[in-house]
């Protein structure tokens, strides 16, 4: 239980996916004009990721592993299908992209047109597929601690959006030289946000 | 030159290249273009490997255009890439597993990689062939490039490296230079793209925004 708390509180604040892997940099500047729209993105983005990577460290090690398919048959112990993981963590991320959208579209309507675009591009999102790969890479003891790691990013990567959204909000009245404007200053705030973000490192509960 | 390519396909070639820059301009591909910049290396290797990947993915995806269904094109797309980019793993773990280690999960990530989805959408769907491979070169160089200034600075003030070779001279650091760590840190990546943003559109005043 200690360590599913800790791979929580890790996971939004040290290893923050914008600040410290910059996973989902595209839609993280591009959607973040305002407060309102960046939440409903985060909260998509958090809820895809709390379904995928579940499902997909279930793939990984009941099919994908070295010897993971040993529970079909002994003589399988040797297979090892790793190399297959991208195509299927990625086909496993598009069908349940689709899912949400369909939910969003019929539940939410607003919402759906809001974020337009953005919708079907979570499944390029690359903190959805960079979840899954680092699932895959720290190789967690049990799903629990998988899941609340996938929770955790969703809502370091929620906290993250919305607070940019808020800064570019108040930027708008600002004075910022004319060759930096837009992009530019933002690349900046974000930068500066990262750097306050690092005094978390270390965190331990 | 002119002979070989028209004035349209020479536009496509060199355009992502400056003017319609990918990372800049576009605002495509950051996510994996600031993680692996810390040092020169694995950005060259990664800059070539985008290139590679997205040049083959947009001659696949333009031969076969006419024949997706428009519903499914996403996962078309994303399965033809997914091949590709397992395919450039599997060989980079063969004959370059240092740099395959250092790039980590990042290799991966290049499926998701917003340049490749956004030219196959933007450019690849409606083209031919051959214009989309050089589409495809193009914003691949144009992405190499800013790894390569990106890093390039990194590497320099954070490590006093190239390539792995010293650079600093000792003697510096006896007067007393020191190495700044802050170059090392995620952030610094993203000030430092703000920076050649900046440069960039003040020389290019067209391009500024409002």
């Amino acid at each position: 239980m200690e360590s599913i708390l800790n791979i929580f509180v890790k996971s939004i604040f040290v290893d923050n996916m914008i600040f410290a892997y910059f996973l989902g940099m595209c839609s993280y500047l591009a959607v973040s004009k305002n407060v309102k729209t960046s939440l409903g993105l985060g909260t998509a983005v958090t809820f895809v990721l709390f379904i995928t990577v579940p499902v997909n460290y279930l793939l990984q090690n009941y099919v994908l592993k070295e010897g993971a398919l040993q529970w079909l048959s002994p003589q399988l112990a040797s297979l090892d299908l790793s190399y297959l993981s991208f195509i299927l963590f990625i086909a496993v991320i598009a069908a349940i992209t689709q899912i949400v959208e369909m939910a969003v579209e019929k539940f939410s309507p607003s919402l759906y047109s809001s974020l337009g675009i953005f919708l079907p591009l979570i499944a390029v999102n690359c903190s959805i597929m960079g979840a899954s790969l680092f699932m895959q890479q720290r190789a967690f003891h049990n799903i629990g601690e998988a899941t609340s790691y996938a929770l955790g990013s969703g809502v370091g990567w929620l906290l993250a959006i919305v607070g940019l959204a808020a800064i570019r909000e108040k930027m708008e009245y600002s004075n910022v030289p004319k060759p930096l404007r837009g992009l530019g200053i933002t690349f900046i705030t974000v930068g500066l946000m990262g750097i306050a973000f690092m005094c978390f490192s270390g965190l331990k509960i | 030159m002119s002979t070989l390519l028209s004035k349209k396909s020479r536009q496509v070639l060199l355009g992502p290249l400056s003017k319609n820059n990918p990372i800049t301009i576009q605002v495509l591909g950051i996510c994996s273009a600031l993680a692996v910049t810390a040092k020169l290396e694995p950005a060259l290797v990664m800059g070539i490997s985008v290139t590679i990947i997205v040049a083959f993915s947009n001659i696949i995806v333009s031969l076969v255009r006419n024949t997706i269904p428009n519903r499914i094109r996403i996962i078309v797309q994303l399965v033809v890439v997914a091949a590709l980019v397992t395919i450039v793993s599997e060989i980079l773990k063969a004959f370059a597993y240092d740099v395959s280690v250092q790039l980590s999960v990042y290799v991966g990530l290049i499926i998701t990689n917003c340049i490749l989805m956004g030219r196959l959408e933007a450019f690849a769907m409606s083209n031919s062939p051959w214009e989309s491979f050089l589409d495809g070169l193009g914003n691949g160089f144009g992405y190499a490039i800013i790894l390569i200034i990106v890093s390039f600075f990194r590497e320099l003030f954070g490590s006093g490296t190239l390539l792995g070779y010293n650079i600093i001279p000792q003697s510096f650091f006896n007067v007393g230079y020191m190495n700044n760590g802050l170059m090392m840190m995620p952030p610094m990546a993203l000030i430092l793209v703000a920076c050649i943003i900046w440069v960039h559109r003040a020389k290019n005043k067209e391009l500024q925004e409002k």
